[in-house]
């Protein structure tokens, strides 16, 4: 166990976090990978664990939340720095160091504000209040008499009377906890937040300056491939190691059960290496046919039975309603798709572990490499440095482990890069999800009655995290957890309706190691419950928008629906739009709309397509959103949020489908997973709420969606046909066209 | 030995001359704005520019390039001094990740070097096998264009 508490000096010469500035305290940081100091506090409830202020008056931010090129690096600077009252450019933040930072969870959910930058706030104003306190002490004047203006303490009616931050606690510990009632500032006295601050990451991400994890390099370091099963739950037989005696620069394989990897002193030797290694492996077909994905999902063995809503008597209300539906949707596997393949570097010698990852959850890695390892926790420290987007848990964690494994068994640090199948191959994939609907409407053509069921993996428990390949292969503990996270969300519908009823049936397995793809679950859900409420919306003969604002009481959803429509400036009819249906080539617009989680941000977008009934090939043309989080802290990373969510899931909506064989995922490359390009983006408009007098929430998920719904409306709307299936492949389109002809 | 001239500096090298160009300029040379992301030519973010042209350096055995001349991310500009489609970039704020943005870059400065004044169409067209995962097209879109007026051409 490290024990001995470094002084506070010492913990900041010896990790240079108080270097200000990213392009230069970023990997020096990280670069010297020494043993955790132990001297920094980073309990949740400790105001230091957040903060501290350097005699200098630079100010350290620490936060284990880790920026995955949504913009939180300025985002949460601009929340501290408001409530501080000091300059942005005086803060320097610190990422996703398990020796440093505090453990606020992984970056995900779209919480990093919601969640990370209000506890962050609360630390900020709970010094701000000490300091005050302190500076009155200091000056001889009561609290009420101070102000703070960058970082400097004054006297309101005598401004030569002042003591800067520096001065009342530079390079000193707060020992304060976290106070839930320290004073907030007032919305209408913010000059920082809420306003579109340049991300500061930029300049060096454009200019190869960035360090990222993929070009984080230490003495003395091997590079390593691994080499993957070629069916996933193939057994290792036999290795030829003769097969790659004479490439240059090869120092070892390494086989541990399952798990094989060469390492090299080399990149290219290890690359050149893993593609020649002669392996024999036992066969393995135990994957569905692929085209049963869903009546394997169906058959599938439920663990647990969850309802999200039960309101009033649906099965009744059903029983009597004047007119009713019923639909199935179905929502493809989908990978990650990182453009960088995961990497890492690990040095595991004398019994500890530095780690640089670009992990989502370093300190979630810490715990789960603890495990595989047999290190304890204390003695492991990961640093995340940037990797290529991950868009929620992909294959970071895996190569971390990879690498870890490798380290310790060549005594030597070790960067593993994965190849590209082995990204599109293996990393975790977001779960196919099946929804049944039925509903009812009155004469009137208000809905009555929904019921709706679902099935989808369950989840054993969200903080087990999801397996270790490594640790699987190599026959290491691991928890033997199913985590796809928190995939019931949405399930319900976003509408206050009479009789309601949605039933989630949790399955014991899922045909590939599940774990998060952005907006998990509440996109799959939102998507059936939207287009059925737009097949609804056409039963009852009304316009989409007018038929979601029959129905909802939420002054916040209405505003957000009344926007997008404006902004789209929507034409008020009912779909489909007459005589275009006949069109070789039909133009169409959808709506929906969205109250994430049932609880936070409101979305409401309106999709433009264009759709040629010949080849079913749809041209997503424009997407208008309009977006609730409350109080916006950074409107241009809020934007651009938004942007990346729509254009993402078009790309997941109209193009993307995991595909695989009885033995391996067989969609390992760009050709066979392909992903929305250039010629293909729609314009994305995007109309801000703004609400300074409510909570910040979430937007890196929120607009993601509505989306799949927005555009399969619209399909609709151009053509009469309605698509039920992700992704809209011309080919799936087609058929839906034959199929209603 | 291998003889390279990577932005306007020659290096002798000793590497295998099988190895893609990538390799030796990200680990030999520490030139870390290409970057590896299929090995395949498929998605762009290893592009370099060689002789004017946009090239992708993953696929590119090193033995073939001895003789002309290498450009990468770093050799156009840098934080202090950045090349015009840096600074449009850094003013439309083109990037999430950013990990495809050295291909976006690179690509569009062959396309401006050749075309001058580009449509959205030719610069989408040209952009056709860059991908981008984070959804930044529209801002990538936009530096591009800032780019060519920014570079004091009309389009």
């Amino acid at each position: 166990m490290v024990t001995a508490r470094t002084t506070r000096r010492e913990f900041i010469k010896g990790t240079g976090v108080l270097i200000v500035g990213f392009g230069l305290a970023e990997p020096m940081r990280a670069a010297l990978g020494q043993p955790a100091p132990a001297g920094k506090t980073v309990a949740t409830d400790e105001v230091d664990a957040f903060l501290s202020i350097a005699r200098d008056g630079g100010v350290s931010v620490f936060t284990g939340k880790v920026d995955l090129g949504t913009g939180i690096r300025v985002a949460l600077r601009q929340m501290a720095a408001e409530e501080l009252d000091v300059p942005v450019d005086r803060i320097n933040l610190v990422e996703g160091d398990t020796a440093l930072t505090p453990d606020q969870g992984p970056t995900w959910g779209s919480l990093s504000v919601q969640v990370g930058g209000v506890q962050i706030r609360q630390a900020a104003a709970t010094a701000r209040k000490a300091l005050v306190d302190m500076a009155a002490a200091r000056l001889g004047v009561s609290s009420g008499e101070l102000e703070v203006k960058f970082g400097i303490v004054r006297v309101r009616a005598d401004m030569t009377k002042s003591a800067s931050y520096a001065e009342l606690i530079g390079d000193q510990e707060f020992h304060l906890k976290l106070d839930k009632n320290a004073p907030l500032k007032k919305p209408a006295e913010y000059t920082v937040v809420g306003k579109s601050l340049p991300r500061p990451d930029v300049p060096a991400k454009v200019t190869g300056e960035h360090t990222y994890m993929h070009d984080f390099r230490v003495p003395g370091m091997l590079h390593a491939r691994v080499v993957r099963p070629p069916a996933l739950g193939a057994q290792l037989t036999g290795v030829d190691e003769s097969s790659i005696g004479s490439i240059k620069g090869l120092t070892r394989v390494v086989r541990l059960g399952n798990f094989l990897a060469v390492v090299a002193e080399t990149e290219w030797a290890a690359i050149k290496a893993a593609e020649r290694l002669k392996s024999s492996w036992s066969a393995w077909e135990g994957l569905p046919e692929m085209d049963k994905l869903y009546q394997v999902v169906r058959a599938t063995p439920v663990a647990k039975d969850e309802i999200t809503v039960n309101v009033g008597d649906p099965k009744s209300a059903l029983a009597s309603a004047a007119k009713t539906l019923a639909a199935t949707y179905e929502f493809a596997i989908h990978t990650h798709g990182s453009i960088g393949p995961s990497c890492a570097v690990a040095d595991v010698r004398d019994g500890s572990a530095t780690i640089w990852s670009a992990s989502q959850a370093p300190h979630w890695l810490r715990r789960e490499l603890s495990a595989m390892l047999g290190i304890p926790v204390a003695l492991i420290r990961v640093h995340y440095l940037d990797g290529a987007g991950c868009y929620g848990r992909n294959g970071h964690e895996d190569a971390a482990a990879d690498a870890a494994l490798l380290s310790r068994e060549v005594g030597r640090p070790v960067r593993v890069q994965w190849m590209r199948h082995d990204e599109h191959g293996w990393d975790p994939k977001g779960p196919p999800t099946l929804v049944e609907l039925k509903g009812g409407l009155d004469a009137g053509g208000s809905i009555v009655a929904w019921q709706s069921e679902f099935w989808i993996p369950k989840l054993s428990a969200i903080t087990d995290g999801v397996p270790l390949i490594a640790a699987t292969l190599a026959g290491l503990p691991r928890k033997e957890a199913i985590n796809p996270g928190n995939i019931f969300q949405n399930s319900a519908p976003s509408y206050p309706f009479p009789n309601a009823h949605a039933l989630v049936h949790r399955l014991e397995t899922t045909p590939f190691r599940p774990s998060w793809i952005r907006t998990p679950g509440r996109m799959q859900n939102t998507y059936a419950n939207e287009a059925f409420m737009d097949e609804l919306a056409a039963a009852a003969g009304a316009d989409p928008v007018e038929f979601r604002l029959r129905h909802l009481k939420d002054p916040r959803g209405v505003e957000v629906l009344k926007a997008a429509a404006t902004a789209a400036k929507w034409e008020t009819r009912a779909s489909p739009r007459k005589a275009a249906a006949k069109a070789a080539i039909a133009a169409g617009r959808g709506v929906t709309y969205v109250k994430y989680e049932n609880v936070r941000t409101y979305v409401a977008a309106v999709a433009e397509v264009v759709v040629e009934r010949r080849s079913g090939a749809i041209r997503v043309m424009r997407v208008v959103v309009a977006h609730d989080c409350g109080l916006v802290i950074n409107p241009d990373g809020v934007r651009a949020q938004i942007e990346g969510n729509v254009i993402q899931t078009v790309s997941r909506t109209l193009k993307e489908e995991l595909k695989w064989d009885r033995s391996r995922v067989t969609s390992v490359d760009w050709k066979s997973y392909p992903i929305l390009t250039f010629p293909e983006v729609p314009e994305v408009v995007s109309v801000l709420i703004n609400r300074p007098d409510q909570p910040p929430w979430g937007a890196g998920e929120p607009a993601a969606a509505v989306v799949p719904s927005a555009i399969s409306n619209a399909v609709f709307d151009a053509i009469g046909v309605r698509l039920r299936t992700v992704p809209y492949t011309p080919e799936r389109v087609r058929a839906a066209i034959l199929a209603e002809t | 030995m291998i003889t390279l001239s990577v932005n306007g500096a020659s290096h002798t090298l000793d590497v295998e001359p099988d190895t893609p160009l990538l390799y030796v300029l990200r680990d030999t040379l520490a030139l870390h704005g290409p970057k590896f992301g299929c090995g395949l030519a498929q998605c762009g973010a290893c592009t370099v520019i060689i002789d004017g042209k946009a090239i992708r350096s993953c696929v590119t055995p090193v033995e073939t390039v001895a003789s002309r001349t290498v450009t990468t991310l770093e050799g156009l500009g840098s934080v202090a001094k950045p090349h015009p489609i840096q600074t449009a970039f850094i003013e439309a704020q083109a990037a999430q990740c950013g990990y495809c943005i050295n291909g976006m870059i690179m690509t569009s400065k062959a396309l401006l070097d050749q075309n001058p004044a580009p449509s959205d169409r030719e610069i989408r067209l040209a952009l056709a096998d860059n991908l981008c995962r984070c959804g930044t097209h529209q801002r990538i879109l936009e530096a591009v264009k800032r780019a060519a007026k920014r570079m004091g051409r009309r389009f």
